[in-house]
């Protein structure tokens, strides 16, 4: 069966239940007793067990089904949970995790079998029951011994399908059909003994048969068959115009069939003349073929290893060989999964441009007296708004919460806390958040790195803590949330903060700079030295938070992003790193000034107000301008000077003002002239000229002439 | 029989390389053809405040934003008077973004065999305008000094803004 088309939702559904079975496991951690969420994760294992049998992926279905075994045990009250179990099941995750990266890198779950953990499972389930850990292996041999001595069993009993009773209905059904040349068969179907899906192979069996003919019963209903209430086998009553033949290997095409007893279904003599003969002889020679698959089914993956391996040896150095491999396997494309009402809201939008498109057309082929320049305004003014409408649209479908990234950071912390041996924990807010999908993606590494930065260096010992006065556990937050055109993502700890003379020393000692440097630097220019290159303030290098390659690739990463990073310290208090990210990338709204001959766009996101000052109005405060605008102190900053423009001859009796704002800073940007609100598409200037930062990227206007953005971060 | 085949192709293009002769005050330069993307003539630059100052800010290539550096200023020579010659030389370095760099004339394209070309020696490196060159062209015409391109494009000159 080819399941390659559903692999796409098996993988977004696999990663769903990790991540839903990772928090509960934590929930669990800190409540054992709670049958919720024994539960849950009951029900999460199994759907796990369940797609990944259905996919093939075997190994992962053994790993989920032996976590569902130990939970039926403890939702049946033989066991209780231990911390020494939920490690085992961390661990399981992980190796799942491992197994869905494999697949998701070469649509196979690879050949990791991860016996120790399925053996600690077993043996944590052994010990409830009080029997012997099954032998995996041996199991699976003995099924296909069990299953190839059943089917030589007798088959007189198995043809099933004669005892289905028919209705008067569908017997006419079967006049009918039998005036229409069609066969009518009875089908009795036996599914293997382990076979453990039996209503998804069941439910093969009949999309098997619908494609070449008409099920018209079946028994047990279709209803119970697909809710597995069933036990082994079930019958049907088949209308085609295929061959016996034909319909006989459609169904054993479908893995885990044991074997498939088709008949010629009379229904004048309901329980007479089958060929019963006939089917005994074509069982007999079914026998090899049913061997076939059944063998090929439990291991689908071990057989492919074992025909693999010869061959696999030599290559497994080549790397080369590897990646053309990796090529050639359906890997797995980036997806987003899209709210169906953002995808209406965009069906609409697009039917509208039709709509304005065609108003455009219809003003253009009128005639030259009945064209007016009002009605061509009109549709373009139209055209403008569903243009933007449409633009935010696409933006808000790559929009993804922030959640799918932060969700395994609470997992990050408990295994750092036993790691590290210091009680912490993380408060997380703001997971609603949503970014782009680009963003989404680069994000979470520099945040873990951020998070263990904060465990490993931020947080001091728990002895510590107590002799400073502290609460035992440190506490770790991580807060999203969304200001104006950008998103600022906090992570904070309630630590030792930062030593800033330790950093200065350091610094000296490095060589990053001379000691008359350090002594004219301010603190927050020593704090982000940080951000240099190769700079640890941690005295030892611990496997967490790496070996001082650390801040500087954290910093590198997110202004790749087009974002900011700061950091804030407070000796004894914490410290907290705030990332600032652009909520959209690409196309934005933005406000054209003037400055002297040249055009700069800043983006509206920024923008607060525009005033209008008279001169007068300007006062002086320690030698710079400020103006005082409905009671808040503004400073005001002359772009002019700043970008270094050569001044206009225009004298101007008042100020025009752009009051800007980043966080809650604000400041009031002086220009020359106003020329109107655009929408912009963002380019990148390249980075070969070093402009420090003013300029955020260029845009090219209607008239092929480029106007600068004028970065507001860094003018603030 | 390939290998062979290769080797005689080797020694074809080795034969001589292909250089852009440019103008630039009374010198010329010569640039290998390899890396030039296009030639277009002089257009509206907009002008980066806060750059280097051998940027001339960027131009609009056809919807693509492209930075310009002057030579002249790059080689401390007078600063660039526009004329009708005056070309920008697009340059595209492998997995760089393009860069375009003003010169006073384009003159010709010649082909260089490696007998005609002299190396420069490197041991001056100090003197900032020897680290740009790759050697001397000895041609009909005269000398051409041949520029080391990637060098001139990725030098993170320490220019205090």
């Amino acid at each position: 069966m080819d399941v390659s088309q559903y692999l796409e939702i098996f993988i977004d559904e696999t990663k769903e239940h990790l991540q839903n079975l990772s928090d509960q496991l934590m929930v669990l951690e800190q409540e054992p007793e709670n049958m919720d969420v024994i539960n849950e994760i009951f029900r999460a294992a199994h759907s796990l067990k369940g797609m990944a049998g259905t996919m093939g992926f075997k190994r992962m279905q053994r790993l989920t089904h032996d976590m569902e075994n130990v939970f039926q045990e403890i939702r049946s009250e033989n066991m209780k949970v231990e911390s020494e179990l939920i490690d085992v099941l961390f661990r399981a995750l992980d190796a799942l995790e491992a197994y869905l990266n494999e697949i998701m890198e070469t649509a196979n779950e690879g050949t990791e079998e991860n016996e120790e953990i399925v053996n600690t499972l077993n043996a944590i389930a052994a010990k409830a029951t009080g029997k012997e850990a099954p032998e995996q292996p041996a199991k699976k041999e003995e099924a296909a011994g069990t299953e190839a001595s059943a089917a030589s069993s007798d088959f007189q009993e198995e043809a099933k399908y004669y005892s289905i009773s028919v209705s008067d209905f569908e017997k006419t059904t079967f006049e009918k059909a039998q005036n229409d040349n069609q066969n009518i068969f009875g089908i009795t179907v036996y599914l293997q003994e382990s076979c453990i899906l039996k209503a998804a192979r069941a439910f093969l069996v009949f999309k098997a048969l619908e494609e070449l003919g008409e099920v018209i019963k079946a028994v047990p209903s279709v209803q119970d068959i697909e809710d597995e209430k069933f036990e082994f086998d079930f019958s049907l009553l088949y209308l085609t115009k295929e061959s016996l033949e034909t319909i006989k290997n459609a169904i054993e095409t479908v893995s885990e069939v044991k074997q498939a007893i088709v008949g010629n279904y009379n229904m004048s003599d309901a329980s007479a003349e089958s060929t019963a003969a006939a089917s005994k002889t074509e069982a007999k020679a079914e026998e090899p073929e049913a061997k076939q698959p059944s063998a090929n089914t439990p291991a689908p993956a071990a057989a492919q290893q074992a025909v693999k391996k010869p061959e696999a040896k030599p290559a497994q150095k080549s790397a080369q060989k590897n990646a053309a491999q990796k090529t050639a396997k359906p890997t797995v494309g980036r997806t987003v999964r899209v709210d169906i009402e953002k995808l209406d809201v965009l069906m609409n939008l697009v039917s509208e441009l039709i709509i304005a498109k065609n108003g455009i057309v219809s003003i253009s082929s009128a005639d030259e007296e009945s064209r007016s320049d009002s009605a061509l305004n009109e549709q373009i003014e139209y055209l403008e708004s569903v243009t933007t409408n449409l633009h935010e649209s696409v933006m808000k479908v790559r929009m993804v919460p922030i959640e799918s990234v932060v969700n395994r950071f609470p997992r990050m912390i408990r295994d750092l806390t036993k790691k590290l041996g210091k009680k912490m924990e993380l408060h997380m807010s703001g997971e609603e958040t949503e970014l782009d999908r680009t963003v989404i993606d680069e994000i979470g590494d520099p945040l873990q790195h951020l998070l263990r930065n904060s465990a490993d260096h931020g947080l001091e010992s728990n002895e510590e803590r107590i002799a400073l006065g502290k609460d035992e556990i440190g506490h770790i937050y991580l807060d999203a949330y969304q200001d104006g055109n950008n998103v600022n993502i906090e992570v904070r700890d309630d630590g030792a903060g930062i030593n800033v003379e330790k950093v200065r020393n350091k610094a000296i000692e490095k060589g990053t700079i001379t000691p008359e440097q350090a002594e004219a630097m301010s603190d927050k220019e020593i704090i982000d030295l940080l951000f240099k290159p190769s700079f640890s303030t941690a005295e030892k290098i611990t496997d967490v938070s790496g070996r001082g390659v650390g801040l500087d690739v954290v910093k590198t990463k997110i202004e790749g992003l087009g974002g900011n990073i700061e950091c804030k310290t407070e000796m004894g208090e914490g410290s907290s790193f705030i990332i600032r990210l652009p909520l959209t990338l690409a196309i934005i709204q933005a406000l054209m000034v003037e400055l002297g001959s040249e055009k700069y766009a800043i983006p509206l996101g920024n923008i607060q107000t525009i005033e209008d000052i008279p001169f007068s109005e300007v006062k002086h405060v320690q030698t710079k301008e400020v103006i005082n605008l409905r009671d808040t102190v503004i400073p005001l900053v002359r772009l002019d000077k700043i970008l270094d423009v050569e001044p206009g001859e225009f004298k101007p009796e008042s100020l025009t003002v752009v009051i800007v704002k980043k966080g809650d800073k604000q400041a009031g940007l002086v220009v020359d002239n106003l020329i109107g609100q655009q929408e912009i598409v963002i380019k990148s200037i390249g980075d070969y000229i070093n402009c420090s930062k003013l300029i955020g990227g260029a845009t090219i206007l209607g008239d092929g002439e480029i106007a600068l953005i004028l970065e507001v971060n860094t003018l603030v | 029989m390939d290998d062979i085949n290769d080797i005689q192709n080797v020694e074809t293009v080795g034969e001589g390389k292909q250089y852009i002769v440019v103008h630039l005050g009374n010198e010329q330069y010569g640039i290998d053809i390899k890396y030039i993307d296009n030639i277009v003539r002089m257009s509206k630059i907009t002008r980066i405040p806060m750059s280097q100052r051998y940027f001339k800010g960027v131009i609009n290539l056809r919807g693509e934003i492209i930075p310009v550096m002057s030579l002249r200023l790059k080689f401390d020579l007078e600063p660039d008077e526009y004329t009708n010659a005056t070309r920008i030389i697009i340059i595209k370095l492998e997995s760089q973004s393009a860069i375009g760099i003003i010169v006073d004339e384009v003159k010709e394209v010649v082909t260089l065999d490696e007998g005609s070309i002299e190396k420069t020696n490197s041991s001056d490196a100090n003197d900032i305008r020897t680290q740009y060159l790759s050697g001397v062209g000895k041609h009909v015409d005269g000398l051409i000094t041949l520029l080391n391109i990637v060098s001139v494009i990725n030098d993170k000159e320490k220019e205090i803004i």
